[in-house]
């Protein structure tokens, strides 16, 4: 009777830790589930893909150019930014197909034939609300295009373009790492981002309400 | 000397001629053209519309033959308050709008304001104003909106911003030139180049240059409200002493004192 007893404690005891086992088990799937879906999933459906007009080769054209990226990315008289080139800088060169390449066939036929712009995709154009000045950065605080834009120079391929299906972004304005550990400055260029690198490089803190940088300063 | 002001903080601000005012309008209308102010198809009822420049008329009250009548543009003050606590800046709990050290100019941010209307009760110079509705222009005009102003959506505020963009403008291109600071007819208001009287005349209050330096020393200079220590930077003159009285409230036996500015100012 007693060994019997025994018995049916012992696997009750056994039931006891199976069952904690499961929901630890459970709680450690779900956990892993949610991260998943919170950090890969759902930034893949935040996010819509598109594909440039034309596949435009950087390298290729670096290499055909004087004077770098402002070759075709220049300052305005004015101190304002061009940005991307105008379909009027292009002609310059492809009135015609100078090689082979089908994409350049296409953007001729397309394009300069039809006297049309090219509708390109900018990955860093910013919300109405931000005002950034090239010239501050590039000509007083003397910085390279690489140290934001990243090597684009050294690209062959236009990357995909994605789009925020909520707020119509590019992805590019906040960057690609959410978490905040960053190696390059592109990785991840939120406001704060902004603000960083100014306290470091020791730009003028001048607000009053919060003793940091100003609104007034990219705001507008 | 130039040299040395170019670095010194800014404190832009405004010198307004009242005997030069026709009252035209002219300054509010550059204004919502320059800004994107939104308007509505039946503009009658005044507490609904948004003016960040807006003439108000002023009288002695006065009857036959002495009445006397004053036109007043009141644009945002930017009151520097003590150390830029402005009454608007200090009691916004968002951080939307913000008072620079810089410029001496209080900036609202669009995005950050989520129309709490506290502002609006702060400012005793009614110079802000809230979205009631999305804005809506007529067919074809949102094509002629200015890219360097942010429109407003519905339900936040928005007041002047003495232009700011055209100073980040001319900011750029100083820095495309190598300079560091902007000389006066660089930076100035929509408001001020739009006057044809003359009336408004803008510019570096700190700045002994700057027309608005001499300016805002005349004697017959005064600010709206002085006695509340707002400290703004926006001054008037006239020549006409009620208007000048007309600036401030007194009790009835104070009415024909002089109060004593230096007591104000810094």
């Amino acid at each position: 009777m007693s060994t019997s007893e025994e018995k049916t404690k012992e696997v009750s005891a056994n039931a006891d830790s199976d069952s904690g086992g499961a929901i630890i088990l459970f709680f450690i799937i779900g956990f892993v589930a949610s991260l998943i879906a919170g950090w890969i999933i759902f930034p893949k459906l935040l996010y819509c893909q598109k594909k440039q007009p034309i596949d435009f080769n950087h390298v290729l054209h670096m290499e055909e150019v004087d004077d770098g990226c402002e070759s075709c990315h220049f300052f305005r008289e004015d101190g304002t930014y061009a940005g991307v080139p105008k379909l009027e800088q292009c002609v310059g060169c492809h009135e015609e197909a100078v090689g082979e390449d089908p994409e350049e066939v296409k953007f001729v036929n397309e394009y300069v034939a039809k006297e049309r712009e090219v509708p390109w995709l900018i990955y860093s154009k910013q919300p109405d609300c931000v005002f950034f000045s090239h010239a501050a950065h590039v000509k007083t605080a003397g910085m390279d295009c690489v140290t934001c834009h990243g090597p684009i120079g050294e690209s062959t391929s236009l990357k995909v373009y994605e789009e925020n299906w909520i707020t119509g972004y590019s992805r590019d304005i906040w960057g690609q790492n959410m978490s905040g550990l960053k190696e390059h400055a592109w990785d991840r260029m939120k406001m704060d981002d902004c603000a960083e690198c100014h306290v470091k490089n020791n730009v003028k803190q001048t607000s009053v309400q919060t003793k940091k940088g100003a609104c007034f300063v990219c705001h507008k | 000397m130039k040299k040395e002001h170019e670095h010194k903080a800014k404190k832009y601000g405004m010198v307004i001629d009242l005997d030069k005012c026709t009252g035209c309008g002219a300054c509010m209308v550059a204004c919502m053209a320059e800004n994107n102010v939104p308007f509505r198809a039946d503009e009658t009822d005044k507490l609904l519309s948004i003016t960040w420049m807006r003439v108000y008329k002023l009288t002695n009250a006065m009857p036959f033959p002495k009445t006397e009548i004053c036109y007043l543009p009141r644009p945002c003050m930017h009151c520097e308050g003590s150390h830029g606590h402005s009454p608007c800046v200090s009691v916004c709990p968002a951080t939307a709008t913000d008072y620079s050290e810089a410029t001496g100019i209080v900036s609202q941010i669009y995005t950050r304001c989520f129309g709490c209307r506290y502002c609006m009760a702060a400012c005793p110079y009614h110079a802000r104003y809230f979205n009631w509705w999305d804005p809506v222009w007529p067919e074809g005009m949102e094509k002629y909106l200015s890219p360097n102003v942010s429109p407003r959506m519905r339900g936040i505020v928005e007041k002047c911003s003495f232009c700011f963009h055209r100073y980040q403008l001319a900011m750029e291109k100083a820095h495309y030139e190598g300079r560091h600071g902007l000389e006066e007819d660089e930076y100035q208001t929509s408001c001020t180049q739009a006057c044809p009287a003359g009336a408004i005349t803008f510019g570096d209050l700190n700045n002994p240059h700057h027309a608005v330096y001499k300016l805002k020393k005349s004697e017959n200079a005064f600010r709206l409200l002085e006695r509340l220590g707002t400290n703004p930077k926006v001054y008037y003159t006239s020549s006409r002493k009620w208007v000048r009285q007309a600036g401030d409230n007194y009790l009835r036996d104070e009415k024909d004192n002089v109060i004593d500015k230096s007591k104000f100012r810094n």
